[in-house]
């Protein structure tokens, strides 16, 4: 584990060095809810993602606490005590056991790149969404826009660089491949990633607590719908 | 209560200290640009540190009120009138019923915060009263403020009768001002109008060394321009091309505002308050807490140099700013009370 500034205000705690699907995310959601528990005073927010958690600092309270040496120094104590007292205990609840099933219309309307993945993996259109809707995923973290998740668990093959040039509009719930990951658009917006099916679950809604369908460590799977399936749960 | 906004400028929003938490949500801590200058003015109008109030950025905002209000502001070069009087930046100042403020936003372009006594009250979307422009929620109906909104206000602290100096008290106990009235007091010049001397000072990023040693020296040497196709979310800056060293692709990781990061084209993005909670671009440096006013005034052709300190540095210049900032609002609350 390593403690880096990120900036004046808040620290990058790299939890791993290498990512790897499962143990690299096991181990860095260890960590956030070592963190969580530990409430450290004056950390306001925690952002995982991938290897690292991002811990953020109220600076009015960074400000009263820099008495003689640094205060992230301080805070770098504090955070290692917290995780090393957690993995000692054994408090982590272990992977989550839930899974989220996200509807996918494969249908062409919806999948405007599902050949140009179907032609880079040598693989027929159909193989293409058996093996994207067989794999058991995992949300690796959240962002780029509020309530996307970056899952890992994509079958090799079906791996596919990103658009050469990005489209300016996706359309809210398009599935897409990015490279190794998959992930669902949750609104409408720019991206690059190849889009090869939509869903018509709401993955960011304000009025919801938390307001994102997905956190990093939950199991995903998807499931094959038709394109009246589709029409029914958009109802 | 409500103001009602008669013109809305260029891009005005609802803001207040932005939302914290939700960052393993992808949601963007958001809020004023320059939060300092936010607090500020809400300081001056015996507001909360956190009450929402306007961002402005281009253009002329006017508002009319429907009751008598203390108003400041903070930011830019902007000007700003009570009807005919000139309010300064870091001053309170009393709007009557029916009276218009106006905020004009200098032409080369800038941010200003406007604070009203009470708050602006819309309701609070996710923890906060911010507009998310990108995410179309909070603020105003989650968008940018238009000709003819309505805005509701919250419950002002009663006006106290000690901070007018043109106060007359009727024989029935009712306070008359004499319109307009504006404080003589005000808060410090650094803290309500920003410069755009266009030095801000960094510290390392972490990626710092994945840089050529010419691209670190131009990073530090050079002027970068600020381009058209900046916004909320960031400061989009033109100038020599920082090459990497190594070109490996990095894991997206926490960023945050005042990040400066460097896409494949070696163009570095200056971070805003809307930024995107994680990032794969190598950061080659972090804008510090205090020049954050600074950098949320870069407006598309300004011109932007960086110069670097310690950390140490940064931490004490935040705690001086704080300390000070502490001592201003016992000196405010005891002139109020």
């Amino acid at each position: 584990m390593r403690i880096e500034p990120l900036g004046d205000s808040a620290l990058l705690v790299r939890v791993v060095e290498e990512f790897h699907p499962e143990k690299s995310l096991d181990a860095v959601l260890r960590a956030l809810q070592a963190l969580e528990f530990a409430a450290i005073p004056g950390v306001i927010e925690l952002a995982p993602a991938y290897t690292t958690i991002g811990v953020f600092f109220d600076p009015a309270r960074i400000a009263r606490n820099a008495g003689k040496s640094s205060i992230l120094e301080a805070f770098k104590t504090g955070i290692e005590h917290a995780i090393q007292t957690a993995s000692q205990a054994g408090r982590f609840r272990g992977a989550p056991t839930a899974i989220i099933e996200v509807p996918v219309c494969y249908e062409d309307e919806f999948a405007p790149d599902l050949a140009d993945v179907a032609q880079h993996a040598g693989l027929s259109h159909d193989e293409v969404i058996h093996r994207h809707s067989d794999a058991s995923y995992r949300v690796t973290c959240v962002g780029f826009t509020p309530g996307f998740p970056f899952l890992s668990g994509m079958p090799r093959e079906l791996a596919t660089p990103r658009r050469a040039s990005p489209r300016k509009e996706i359309p809210a719930g398009a599935v897409a491949i990015g490279g190794t990951q998959t992930g669902i658009y949750p609104r409408k917006s720019p991206g690059g990633w190849n889009i090869i099916g939509r869903t018509s679950l709401r993955l960011f809604d304000v009025l919801r607590n938390p307001p994102a369908l997905f956190h990093a460590g939950d199991c995903v799977r998807f499931r094959k719908i038709s394109r009246s399936e589709f029409e029914q749960f958009s109802a | 209560m409500n103001v009602l906004v008669r013109s809305a400028g260029f891009l005005a929003s609802v803001q207040d200290l932005g939302r914290t938490g939700l960052r393993q949500s992808g949601v963007s801590v958001g809020g004023a640009l320059d939060p300092h200058a936010l607090r500020v003015a809400n300081a001056l109008v015996g507001n909360a540190d956190n009450a929402a109030g306007v961002e402005a950025t281009l253009g002329t905002l006017r508002l009319q009120f429907e009751d008598e209000r203390l108003v400041a502001w903070g930011g830019g070069a902007f000007t700003a009138q009570i009807g005919a009087t000139d309010l300064p930046p870091g001053h309170a100042g009393l709007v009557t019923k029916d009276e218009e403020l106006k905020l004009t936003a200098p032409n080369a372009g800038g941010r200003a915060w406007l604070a009203i006594s009470g708050g602006i009250d819309v309701p609070l979307v996710l923890g906060s009263r911010s507009t998310d422009l990108k995410g179309n929620f909070g603020g105003y109906g989650g968008r940018a403020l238009r000709d003819g909104d309505l805005l509701p206000l919250g419950t002002a602290g009663r006006l106290k009768e000690r901070r007018f100096t043109n106060r007359r008290t009727h024989e029935n106990g009712d306070l008359e001002i004499a319109a307009p009235w504006i404080s003589e007091w005000s808060a410090p010049g650094i803290w309500a109008s920003a410069t755009k001397n266009g030095v801000l000072r960094i510290i390392r990023g972490n990626e710092w060394d994945r840089f050529t040693p010419e691209a670190q020296e131009s990073f530090l040497s050079a002027a970068f321009s600020v381009t058209p196709d900046s916004d909320r979310m960031g400061a989009r800056l033109e100038g020599p091309e920082l090459d990497r060293v190594e070109t490996g692709d990095l894991l997206s990781e926490a960023v945050a505002p005042g990040t400066v990061q460097v896409p494949p084209n070696g163009q570095p993005i200056l971070l805003l308050g809307d930024c995107q909670t994680i990032g794969g671009y190598p950061k080659i440096a972090h804008v510090i807490t205090v020049d954050l006013p600074m950098a949320a005034q870069l407006s598309p052709g300004d011109a932007v140099r960086f110069h670097e300190v310690s950390l140490a540095q940064a931490q004490d210049l935040l705690r001086e700013r704080e300390e000070d900032f502490a001592r201003f609002r016992v000196g405010l609350t005891l002139h109020f009370s």
